[in-house]
């Protein structure tokens, strides 16, 4: 307000300026430049200087503020993790229609495989596990039981090329087949472009071995001999490949793979498939592999879907969530409602309160205003324990009833652990919010108002309600505003007292941060919170106006 | 020959020792527990012994083990990982290994044998439940009951005593979580205890374990946390209810209240060290220091000193002696003791990894129904 108080004069000179005919020489400054300019250049370095003072505020608050929040809301929809994880399965999936083939292709379980035993040398397959259980049961322990077994995938092949020669199975022969002539350990491997020209799908395995030991356990390519699925991918390439090029081939120890081409046809061979389901059933089943389809995309509106009860279906549409499951709709209306009731106890409770405050004398407004402020300066546990004390069925008001025989011993009321006990620890909790702007406030209304009012004629009703009730709706104002969105983000309350009828969304929030680390669906339900907050300040504003708000 | 393994693990014991000391190591530590009881007896049997034993190493305590995985997490986002050894329960520990956040450990490198000599992930045994998990003791989460309530026929002797209203009325407490929870609701609905599990896995399973727990919804108390129970029937809010053992044993023993275990169907469970992922050289050998020592067979029978939980290793258990305090046989009070493990329910850490996400959205669902 004080802003644009302060910018409305500007435009007058400027306008002046305006009005002008055109012919007139410009205004010159002391310096001989127009005057405009000048004025101009003078106003720019005082602005320049109050952005230089206000901007280390500016630079903490987005650092430590706006940028670690942007940060959070943006997990609510990232989902590269299945696209780094599993990144040659994200492409052969995408031939795959879960509607016409039960299962996908043979190619995609080899992908999968290739995919599988990279990841867990560098040990994110489980990773990629728990972030799939959250959208079908199963997955984690699929992915944990598997990545134990998949460096022995395509083993069938191994032990046929290490009988054939036994240095199928030695590290160093590998390395001269397929690295690259320039290549040596510490840098990142390298297969040469002959080799891969060749035979490409063994050198794109070879290398992600030789990449994947590198990385995960710093090892050398040259001492670990390659595990089982390079052979896989040497056994396809040899098929496939026409003798005369391998005869023609002329790289290192070109004679194994000659050897090897030669003998390769008369080989046992294995599908892929019959490889995952010897290692777990599951594998079979095509939720999994839909699940992985559907999540495949970097962005993903799954997060968002789950928080307002939806779910993705594996062919992409947008499905209600299965009755036993939905929660969060409820606990949004919950949370919604119980800090509108909240908000509404604290301006009942409150007004009185700080209208008795702002008209007794000083030192007894003092001493009240102290009162007011001690349980503020008590710790929240402690006052939400005192209220278990008090409200708790053996506790102190249910016996001082049962004493005073207004309820029998059996019949105990139920005050604590559901929405009363929320709401009554929350209102007393969060009263000092509504007291402390709603007295500032008073405090500024001048009593003869009320007084001219009266002695114009007017009841002591009329008087407060069209004099001084008015005068006092911007501290009401501040307070709700102050006192809902502190209570549709409470969680320590609601969690100790609230049982199952009075938690609110944020005991959910908090629990998918603490404990289930689906941050993902944290972030989804806190931006939900967050744009309901706005939009709910939006509306206050339109019916309220923003200006008319006072914290004193 | 049994001579000759200790010999030979002595020596092994002499070698290791100084290339471990030969190595640079960080003289400050900070080690993550659960505050309360617990953790003053993890300062106990560990940390002053090896504070005595190493006077310039500095150990800081942080009470985070609640929130362990979360902040473990965001620290490794952040690259920078404030933590040295972290204590969590066995579910806990997976997850960690699965993230990537925690070590994976050689248990027969770094942790001492027995002094029989049995490498320790034989003394261990079972109880090594992930690769990244170095276990110390066993709890229990079972029920307790307030053992003077005038109406109730009978005192409870099975678990099924929370489904019966009819003899046993009153509140009861359980932990708002699907876990144990629905364990037992089969258990008392006819399930025989090795079935469990695959009857949860059904769709009908689930169905009739939250059937069995409607029974008792609106007479229930849902605690979070565990020190609630032993409060509540304390107070006389609940007759019956579920906690760890630890706490019914302070309750009762310590603080003297009118309450009494009832071990049936109780469910083990772990509590242990983690080392975090990628610690610097220096901190990694303190700590690999630290563990080999405060994981030995007597350092773990010394923690029961202070706290009726069971040691993890095998051969601790004959060496576990008397209360640091009350002076009482702690013995009798373990959960592992053969008297209170008649019969016990085997936690399958496996299988709630893959259910939690989805069976706890059903269990807040039907909560909040």
């Amino acid at each position: 307000m004080t802003d644009a108080a302060a910018d409305a004069p500007i435009p007058k000179p400027d306008a002046g300026d305006r009005a002008r005919p055109e012919r007139q020489e410009p205004l010159l400054a002391a310096d001989g430049s127009p005057l405009k300019k000048s004025l101009q250049r003078s106003l720019r370095r005082q602005k320049l200087r109050a952005f230089g003072l206000v901007a280390p505020l500016l630079l903490f608050v987005l650092v430590t503020f706006i940028a670690p929040i942007a940060d959070m809301l943006f997990r609510s929809v990232e989902n590269q993790i299945v696209s780094e994880t599993l990144p040659r399965t994200v492409v052969a999936l995408e031939q795959w229609d879960p509607e016409q083939d039960e299962l996908p292709s043979e190619d995609t379980f080899l992908a999968m495989a290739y995919d599988l035993v990279e990841a867990q040398e560098l040990k994110i397959h489980t990773r990629l596990g728990t972030r799939l259980n959250y959208e079908t049961t199963g997955i984690s322990s699929l992915f944990r039981r598997t990545g134990r077994g998949v460096d022995d995938f395509g083993e069938i092949y191994l032990d046929q090329f290490e009988d054939l020669n036994p240095n199928w199975d030695e590290a160093g022969p590998w390395v001269d087949l397929v690295a690259d002539e320039g290549w040596e350990h510490p840098a990142p491997f390298e297969p040469s472009e002959r080799f891969a020209a060749l035979m490409s799908e063994t050198a794109a395995a070879y290398a992600s071995f030789a990449r994947a030991i590198q990385q995960g356990s710093d090892d050398n390519p040259r001492e670990e001999e390659p595990w089982a699925p390079v052979h896989m991918a040497l056994y396809h390439d040899l098929m496939r490949t026409d003798p005369g090029a391998i005869a023609a081939y002329e790289g290192p120890r070109a004679e194994m793979l000659r050897e090897a081409r030669a003998a390769v046809e008369g080989f046992e061979s294995q599908p892929v498939r019959e490889m995952f389901v010897a290692e777990e059933e599951d594998w079979l089943d095509p939720e999994v592999w839909a699940t992985i389809k559907t999540f495949s995309p970097p962005y993903t509106p799954g997060y968002f879907l789950t928080s307002v009860d939806l779910k993705l279906s594996p062919d992409g549409e947008v499905v209600a969530q299965d009755e036993d499951q939905r929660i969060y709709m409820l606990l949004f209306q919950r949370t919604l409602f119980m800090s509108l009731m909240i908000m509404g106890c604290t301006i009942l409770l409150g007004y009185p309160i700080a209208y008795l405050i702002s008209n007794l004398p000083l030192r007894t407004a003092n001493l009240l205003l102290i009162l007011v402020l001690l349980p503020f300066w008590t710790s929240l546990l402690v006052r939400t324990s005192a209220w278990k004390v008090l409200l708790q069925q053996q506790g102190v008001i249910n016996d001082t009833l049962v004493w005073i025989g207004l309820v029998a011993d059996d019949a105990r009321l139920t005050m604590i652990n559901n929405q009363f006990g929320t709401i009554v620890a929350m209102t007393h909790i969060l009263l000092p919010f509504m007291i402390l702007p709603l007295y500032s406030v008073m405090k500024t209304i001048p009593p003869s108002y009320v007084r001219a009012a009266k002695s114009l004629g007017a009841t002591n009703w009329t008087a407060f309600w069209r004099v001084y009730f008015p005068q006092s709706v911007p501290g009401i104002g501040a307070g709700c505003i102050l006192v809902f969105i502190l209570s549709i983000g409470y969680y320590i309350t609601p969690e100790l007292v609230g049982g199952t009828t009075g938690t609110f969304i944020s005991n959910r929030i908090a629990f998918h941060i603490s404990s289930s680390l689906n941050w993902g669906l944290a972030a989804a339900l806190g931006t939900i919170l967050l744009v309901v907050v706005l939009v709910l300040y939006w509306v206050y504003d339109r019916i309220v106006g923003i200006d008319n708000v006072s914290l004193g | 020959m049994k001579l000759k393994t200790v010999l030979l693990s002595t020596g092994a014991a002499l070698a290791i020792a100084p290339a471990a000391i030969a190595q640079e190591m960080a003289d400050s530590m900070t080690l993550v527990s659960w505050g309360g009881a617990y953790q003053a007896s993890q300062v106990n049997a560990y940390a002053s012994p090896y504070q005595a034993m190493h006077p310039d190493v500095e150990i800081t305590w942080d009470e985070s083990s609640p929130e362990a995985v979360a902040k473990l997490r965001a620290q490794n986002e952040a690259g920078n990982i404030a933590w040295d050894l972290v204590d969590v329960v066995a579910a806990d520990a997976m997850r960690l290994c699965d993230e990537g956040l925690a070590m994976e450990v050689d248990h027969d490198e770094i942790l001492a044998p027995a002094p029989d000599g049995t490498p320790a992930s034989d003394d261990f045994g079972d109880l090594i439940v992930s690769d990244c998990y170095i276990p110390q003791i066993v709890y229990s989460t079972t029920l307790a009951y307030r053992n003077d309530v005038e109406d109730w026929t009978g005192t409870p002797d099975t678990v099924c005593a929370l489904f019966d209203t009819e003899n046993f009325p009153g509140t009861r407490t359980l932990e708002r979580r699907p876990i144990n929870n629905l364990e037992w609701a089969l258990y008392c609905d006819g399930v025989a205890k090795e079935d469990i599990y695959d009857v949860l896995e059904t769709e009908e399973g689930q169905d009739r374990a939250f059937a069995k727990l409607d029974t008792i919804k609106d007479q229930t108390i849902w605690w979070s946390a565990a020190a609630e129970p032993p409060q509540l029937l304390a107070d006389g809010e609940a007759v019956l209810g579920s906690s760890y053992n630890g706490r019914w044993f302070s309750a009762i023993e310590e603080q003297d209240q009118p309450i009494s275990m009832l071990w049936d169907m109780q469910v083990f469970d772990l509590d242990g060290w983690i080392i975090p992922a990628g610690l610097p050289e220096d901190r990694l050998a303190r700590v690999k220091d630290f563990v080999y020592f405060a994981t030995d067979t007597q350092r773990l029978a010394d923690q029961a000193k202070w706290i009726s939980y069971g040691p993890a290793r095998e051969s601790s258990a004959p060496l576990v002696s008397t209360h640091a305090e009350l002076g009482i046989e702690m013995g009798p009070h373990m959960p592992t003791d053969p008297e209170n493990a008649a019969n016990t329910l085997l936690y399958n850490y496996e299988w709630w990894a893959d259910y939690r996400d989805d069976l706890d959205a059903k269990f807040q669902a039907w909560l909040a129904q």
